[in-house]
């Protein structure tokens, strides 16, 4: 049975809850550092690690960079609000609750456009609320590394206590066969909105963002469905299969006059399906009640105006808006998007390059450089003006194409700016007319039957010429002066 | 022995900055009393001698100068302090030294006062009468046979049996001042917010204040000073400036109330206390009459449902508090055997660790926050509280203080009330309205019922403890001081 067909005869209801670590300095309670990959549990104090009477403290800075995130997301930020302590015990949260916000969320009633085959959707967004992250729990001794047949268990708090962000949207109805790729677009777009904010490096394969989600089918006409919510999901691909899968998953049990159970489930990256998940993760009587520990959250509403003015133009609508400045198809941008070149482009061309020479650089040799070491494009090693300098060389006539992928490895490599790099590595293109003329010269001599033949008419044979002398000269000649060279020393 | 056990901490600070004493003398003295009287007073849970020198060694270099500069002090043990063990009373933290000083000890050793040791309590501030400390009761000095209130017993019976001049105590329903009614000694409770509780290990956050015990009213507003005042690692701490408490008692000392509304709460008189009790009350009212105050009785027609308001929202917030208490971090750690799972040792060790009163509560706790349960349960006991602090906020647009008894039974023998809790939660009757306000209130001794000492509770509105100490300072120069039996 297709997709295609499955689709025919159920409507898909589709809903997303995404986990943004926040990238504050320090954690959202205490003053710990929240760098990435520190040594075990060497980002902790007695807030952290919930010692007996430590007490924790609001920072400024997760409320703001969350106030931020709602307004980007069109919501409604509320005046007052309260954070709140979800109850259970796991051992990589030390108070065993998380403080998380329950029923006076900081930011509500969203929503975010996203477009799929040139038809934009709009997903509401229900609620933006502020959290705690866990700490990670490592199990050893294992064949699996999970906790069955563990000897030890270990713990490292230093993720403990860093801000999360949840952004929950509203369900979606009405999508059909396009649910798949329309929750990708939402979960892109949103990773695109909080990297133009600045608040999170939002990776997904860090786990800076982190997705659930849930996908529930109905027969046309029919109640929606029950729902099930499929965690792991960890890519902007992963997105897409997920719930496709699940459809397909859902849709089977269906047809057979089955039930589908609301349920937690995993999303296996290796076999692109859904399995059930553990038992800890069946409903939970969370008791949450106020936090009394913190004071509410009362943003002043001068203070929100002034953060709403401070937003960063809309990342569809600045693509939108370069696209037609740069003169890029569709499909370039959004490869572009995708990379995550449009900023590096946009500051290539701030540095004095042009649309085509900085989209070349930055979509060409560093995006494949950047592919193979499966880094992102920022840190590949070249800058913004190191690349606009690099392209003013070849505009120049200073480089050829061959001679400036040649500095761009030195750039990368961290030999300098492209100007020092050509000169250390003597890359400049040969402009001396006068060692250019002997070079063809030597060439006419070498190859008198060719020769001939350009002098008889046939220009094309001048290219073989042409090899000759930019082997002569190492490739530093710029190859259109050498043919005109040519063809003017044979008189053609 | 000594003469210095016997003075007020006012009086051994101004021998000490006189130089006519030193405070490693002071201290000493203080350590000789711990060690003549605690084995059969039982005040304290660790007697921390070395530090209490050193800290007393370095008034006498000049190292730390102040109002209470080498005036030593008993820490309540749910305090926590670094080095130190700290159990809250506790199996469950047994032996546990924090790494981290409280924000009221820090600013107890930046003020120069040697810390003594560590006091007994009731369990995790859970009791009335030290009965449900897991290491044995604190005995009352006046009569070694009865309980000396809880949960800070053993602050309260250090004091009273002239082990320390000053004590640190904490209020969550009447655990600083129906102790200090129940030894003859003078607690506060300041303003909720008024005292840092970074570093005291919660039992519930809403209602937990730090306060000072002494066994004069000038002693405790000196005590007060020092401790109180904005603490920014605490984030329901008040950033406003300290009352002047210590001005008030001083202004209260000369027996003048002219101008002064006490407000006589109805609810509270009547058959609720024992005759003794409400004897004494009424006097130390005429007494104050004669001093010029004037007196008014105000109806808090909600004081009735603070009983059972505050054990819904105290025991939900402790067992969320009390969660972290699960073997993982620190503290006892029970069944871990290698073939038990993580959730066979937290219950081992939780069901090890705690002691009967504290299980109580979690379960109440539990229960009261479970879903479908919290509205009728955690939800209508905060709405009650609303009505209780209108009812503080009506009375006081009438009259300057509210005035009760402390507790309605002076100090009663060991096991009476311990086969029925709704008995023992009685003994907070008078205590709890105030924490669920938030405002200030003290415990003064008001006289003797049957030999055993009354207290005479004063309530403020919040931040106007200054209040509460003018009323207090004018009692205690009608009435005098309670001296308990020789031991």
């Amino acid at each position: 049975m297709s997709y295609e067909e499955i689709l025919t005869r159920y409507e898909p209801v589709i809903g997303l809850e995404t986990h943004v670590e926040l990238g504050t300095r320090t954690k959202m309670f205490c003053g710990c550092k929240t760098d990435f990959g520190a040594e075990p549990n060497t980002q902790v104090c007695p807030v952290c690690l919930a010692l007996p009477g430590a007490l924790p403290v609001a920072n400024r800075a997760g409320i703001e960079a969350t106030i931020r995130i709602g307004l980007a997301l069109n919501c409604d930020i509320a005046e007052w609000c309260r954070m709140a302590r979800k109850n259970y015990f796991y051992p990589d949260m030390p108070k065993n609750f998380q403080t998380s916000q329950y029923d006076e969320p900081l930011c509500t009633d969203g929503y975010v456009d996203v477009t799929v085959d040139g038809k934009e959707y709009r997903i509401g967004i229900e609620r933006v609320h502020l959290e705690e992250d866990t700490g990670k729990t490592l199990h050893v001794g294992g064949a699996t590394g999970r906790i069955h047949g563990a000897t030890e268990s270990l713990v490292d708090y230093n993720r403990a206590g860093i801000p999360l962000v949840e952004i929950v949207t509203k369900p979606v109805p009405g999508l059909g066969e396009l649910a798949p790729e329309v929750a990708k677009a939402y979960v892109a777009e949103l990773r695109d909105i909080i990297r133009s904010l600045g608040v999170s490096d939002v990776r997904m394969e860090q786990g800076s963002l982190r997705c659930d989600v849930n996908t529930s089918l109905n027969r046309p006409g029919e109640e929606w469905g029950t729902r099930t919510e499929t965690k792991n999901v960890n890519s902007l691909r992963s997105v897409e299969r997920a719930v496709r899968s699940e459809i397909i998953r859902q849709s089977g049990i269906l047809d057979e006059g089955g039930k589908i159970f609301q349920e937690t489930r995993h999303f296996q990256e290796t076999t692109g399906d859904t399995r059930p998940g553990r038992s800890k993760e069946t409903a939970t009587d969370y008791r949450y009640f106020p936090e009394p520990d913190l004071v509410p959250i009362a943003p002043d509403p001068a203070w929100v105006a002034e953060l709403r003015a401070g937003l960063p133009e809309r990342p569809s609508a600045k693509r939108a808006r370069l696209r037609l400045e740069w003169g890029m198809s569709e499909l370039d941008m959004q490869s572009a998007a995708n990379a995550g070149a449009v900023e590096l482009i946009e500051e290539t061309i701030a540095a004095g390059a042009s649309p085509a020479g900085a989209r070349k650089w930055w979509l060409g040799e560093l995006a494949r450089r950047a592919n193979e070491q499966s880094i992102d494009l920022a840190e590949v090693g070249a800058t913004p003006a190191q690349v606009a300098a690099l392209q003013k060389l070849v505009d120049e006539g200073k480089l050829n194409d061959k001679l400036a992928r040649a500095v761009l490895e030195g750039v990368v490599a961290g030999e300098g700016d492209p100007a020092a790099v050509m000169a250390a590595r003597g890359l400049e293109v040969v402009n001396d007319t006068g060692a250019l003329t002997a070079a063809v010269d030597e060439a006419i001599a070498a190859n008198p039957d060719i020769a001939a033949k350009i002098r008889d008419g046939k220009v094309a044979a001048a290219g073989a010429l042409v090899g000759a002398v930019m082997k002569t000269t190492r490739g530093q000649a710029d190859a259109k002066a050498v043919r005109d060279l040519i063809l003017a020393r044979l008189g053609a | 022995m000594s003469d210095l056990t016997r003075m007020s901490a006012a009086d051994l600070s101004k021998l000490i900055t006189a130089k006519q004493v030193s405070a490693v003398e002071v201290a000493t003295a203080h350590l000789d009393r711990i060690a003549a009287v605690d084995d059969r007073v039982h005040a304290f849970l660790h007697v921390d001698r070395e530090g209490a020198l050193e800290a007393a060694a370095a008034v006498d270099r000049g190292e730390i100068t102040g109002p209470l500069a080498g005036v030593p002090i008993a820490v309540k043990d749910v305090v926590t302090t670094k080095g130190i063990p700290t159990t809250a009373a506790s199996k469950i933290l047994e032996g546990w030294k924090p790494p981290y000083d409280a924000t009221i000890v820090e600013r107890l050793k930046k003020a120069g006062m040697p810390i003594l040791g560590k006091t007994n309590m009731d369990e995790f501030a859970m009791g009335s009468s030290t009965e449900y400390s897991a290491y044995g009761p604190t005995n009352n000095p006046w009569d070694l046979g009865r309980i000396p209130g809880g949960s800070g017993g053993g602050s309260a019976a250090a004091i009273a049996a002239y082990e320390a001049p000053l004590a640190i105590g904490t209020d969550t329903g009447g655990s600083i001042r129906q102790p200090g009614a129940v030894t003859g000694t003078v607690g506060a409770k300041p303003t909720y917010g008024g005292t840092s509780r970074y570093g005291l290990i919660a039992f519930s956050s809403s209602l937990d204040t730090p306060g000072p015990c002494a066994r004069t009213v000038e002693d405790t507003a000196l005590l007060h000073a020092v401790i109180a005042g904005h603490d920014p690692r605490d984030s329901t701490s008040i950033n406003q400036a300290v009352p002047d408490v210590v001005r008030a008692a001083q202004i209260g000392k000369n027996g003048d109330l002219s101008g002064v509304k006490l407000g006589v709460v109805k609810e509270f008189t009547g058959d609720g206390s024992e005759p003794g009790v409400s004897a004494a009350f009424k006097e130390s009212l005429e007494a104050l009459v004669k001093l010029g105050a004037e007196v008014v009785e105000v109806s808090c027609p909600h004081f009735q449902y603070a009983l059972p308001a505050y054990y819904l929202i105290a025991p939900s917030e402790c067992s969320s508090n009390l969660a972290r208490f699960d073997g993982v971090r620190y503290g006892l750690r029970e069944g871990d055997d290698g073939n038990r799972s993580l959730e066979e040792v937290m219950s081992l060790t939780r069901e090890a660790g705690f002691g009967p009163e504290v299980k109580r509560r979690i379960i109440i706790g539990t229960y009261a926050l479970s879903s479908g349960y919290y509205d009728a349960y955690y939800g209508q006991a905060q709405k009650v509280r609303t009505l209780i602090t209108r009812d503080f906020q009506s009375a006081f647009e009438k009259v300057d203080v509210l005035v009760s008894p402390t507790t309605p039974f002076v100090a009663f023998p060991f096991g009476s009330r311990t086969s029925d809790p709704y008995q023992m939660y009685l003994a907070d009757l008078f205590t709890i309205p105030t924490n669920l306000y938030g405002g200030p209130a003290i415990s003064v001794p008001c006289g003797l019922s049957e030999g055993l000492p009354v207290g005479f509770q004063i309530m403020a509105p919040t931040m106007a403890d200054d209040r509460m100490y003018r009323v207090a300072a004018a009692l205690e120069s009608a009435v005098g001081t309670l001296t308990p039996p020789a031991l």
